[in-house]
């Protein structure tokens, strides 16, 4: 790439205007994986630990974000919420991404009535009011962790599905492929060795922004008390437990949502970011 | 002898009512480079592809040494693979971005059991060697490398397999000028050692002229005109032929 000074200096500019936010989102998240992963050495506390004599007091030294009304600590217990919201976001996607990545490249390589039936799956899918059809299974099933991350997986990889279809498509006419069927390669080889890794850069995108609309979700199953059961922490229930003391207690409704807001815009600032430099190149 | 015969092939795209291949016949004999020129869209490369079953024709049979490639079992299939190769036109799209050109060429001898582990990688330099690349080129992608370079890289995948036949696809048309005749070059100096049969496709009448022994004019799914080079070229029958060499003086 050769470019006259004027040019690179513009254009390195804007590069670094865009990476700015990009690597806000990068560091973002890998500020809470790190804390998810160390919970145990960062959290002060037993995040389970009940203090009677100090309840619902405010931060203070020996109480970074202060104590919940049975007097646990607050900062033990975002600790290891991070540890759970976080988990289930990245299994959650993790699922949808596998399914849509599959039934994705099945309906885009072979086509015809394959591509019909899951295509149509795909549209019925969308039909459903997607936190709607969440709350009512989870309501038959019961609130576990599990059940949360299978259900937000099995209801959120259309878009994958979708992405990954219409790059293969495009992809399984070109000659790299046509020269696989020529030497001999399996369906399963070309798919899997050459038409998937060649259709992942869009399903990156989609998939870092799922995990922050999936945190999401958790989140407010978890608010609205069918998500992840108390006493495990997790951002959206402490959240809940906040509601009800937010008038005498307000770092037990602020910083809950403010993790949650930050870990999510830290997710799509990454997605977006992730989603510019792809279009560029 | 008669390597390959194609017999009423016919090949239809959906949603179009006229065929792209319409019937056609012919046959090649082994060591011979036939030629296959036409326009742009006249089915040349459809023709291909269904002749060595990357796309399936809708009717006809494809018979090499005797069996028919649209009957046998897929188990079959696979290893008349071996023997029958392509090289595709755009050396831009024909290899995958993503792999290493190392092992773009090891896959054949995987998928084909052909070498122990150990092995591969020897041959594998052999045959780039063998394409006039070498060694240093194992850990390159496809986007480090010029047109002319990509293009051995297309022969070197398809002489992997050690084949009998090639169908060469326009091999040299998407090239730069400076490059086309080191290609050719190199095709028709593998084609003698080896003792390879080409179906050489181009809309190049020169080329197809310097280095086929029998030339085939196809027009809108149908072969036009055939026979010997020297005939064709001197005193061409149909209109479409001589249209077609007249266009082409007109360039040179």
């Amino acid at each position: 790439m050769k470019r006259n000074r004027n040019n690179m200096r513009y254009s390195l500019k804007i590069w670094n205007g865009v990476n700015k936010l990009m690597l806000f989102g990068a560091l973002v998240v890998i500020f809470f994986a790190m804390v998810a992963l160390f919970a145990p050495l960062i959290a002060p506390y037993d995040p389970g630990r009940i203090d009677i004599e100090n309840i619902l007091t405010g931060p203070s030294p020996s109480h970074l974000l202060g104590t919940d009304s049975l007097g646990r600590d607050l900062f033990s217990r975002m600790v290891y919420g991070a540890r759970i919201s976080l988990m289930v976001g990245l299994i959650a996607v993790g699922i949808a991404a596998v399914i849509g990545i599959f039934l994705g490249a099945m309906a885009g390589y072979y086509g015809k009535w394959v591509d019909v039936l899951i295509m149509r799956f795909v549209d019925i899918m969308l039909c459903f009011p997607t936190f709607f059809l969440i709350l009512a299974v989870i309501a038959l099933l019961e609130p576990s962790i599990v059940n949360i991350m299978i259900i937000i997986g099995v209801t959120s990889w259309m878009g994958v599905a979708r992405l990954i279809r219409a790059e293969i498509l495009s992809l399984k006419e070109r000659d790299f492929i046509y020269a696989e069927k020529a030497i001999g390669a399996s369906d399963f080889r070309i798919i899997v060795r050459h038409l998937i890794p060649n259709a992942m850069a869009p399903v990156l995108v989609n998939i870092t922004l799922g995990i922050a609309a999936a945190i999401l979700v958790e989140s407010s199953l978890s608010f609205l008390g069918i998500g992840v059961q108390p006493p495990t922490p997790s951002w959206g229930n402490i959240l809940t437990e906040g509601k009800s003391v937010m008038g005498a207690a307000w770092w037990m409704v602020v910083f809950p949502g403010v993790a949650i807001f930050i870990t999510v815009l830290g997710y799509n600032l990454l997605g977006e970011g992730i989603r510019e430099k792809l279009t560029r190149s | 002898m008669e390597l390959l015969k194609v017999v009423n092939l016919k090949k239809v795209f959906p949603k179009t009512k006229e065929p792209a291949v319409n019937g056609v016949d012919f046959s090649i004999l082994k060591g011979e480079v036939l030629g296959l020129v036409g326009e742009s869209g006249c089915g040349k490369s459809t023709l291909a592809k269904c002749m060595l079953r990357l796309i399936n024709a809708q009717e006809g049979n494809i018979l090499y040494k005797d069996r028919d490639l649209l009957k046998i079992l897929p188990k079959d299939m696979h290893r008349m693979r071996k023997d029958l190769q392509i090289i595709f036109q755009d050396p831009y799209t024909s290899l995958d971005p993503r792999m290493r050109i190392g092992d773009i060429l090891e896959e054949v001898f995987i998928i084909h059991h052909s070498f122990l582990r150990g092995r591969r990688k020897v041959k594998v330099i052999e045959i780039l060697e063998m394409v006039g690349l070498g060694e240093t080129y194992l850990k390159r992608l496809p986007s480090e490398l010029s047109g002319g370079e990509r293009q051995r890289v297309g022969i070197a995948r398809s002489l992997a397999t050690d084949p009998e036949f090639i169908i060469c696809d326009e091999p040299i048309s998407s090239l730069d000028i400076s490059v086309q005749a080191q290609i050719l070059n190199l095709l028709m100096d593998l084609q003698k050692r080896k003792n390879l049969t080409y179906l050489f496709i181009s809309h190049d009448l020169g080329v197809i002229a310097s280095i086929c022994d029998r030339v085939i004019v196809m027009q809108a799914g149908n072969f036009v005109e055939r026979g010997l080079c020297e005939d064709i070229f001197r005193k061409p029958k149909h209109d479409y032929t001589k249209n077609l060499l007249k266009s082409s003086s007109l360039l040179s």
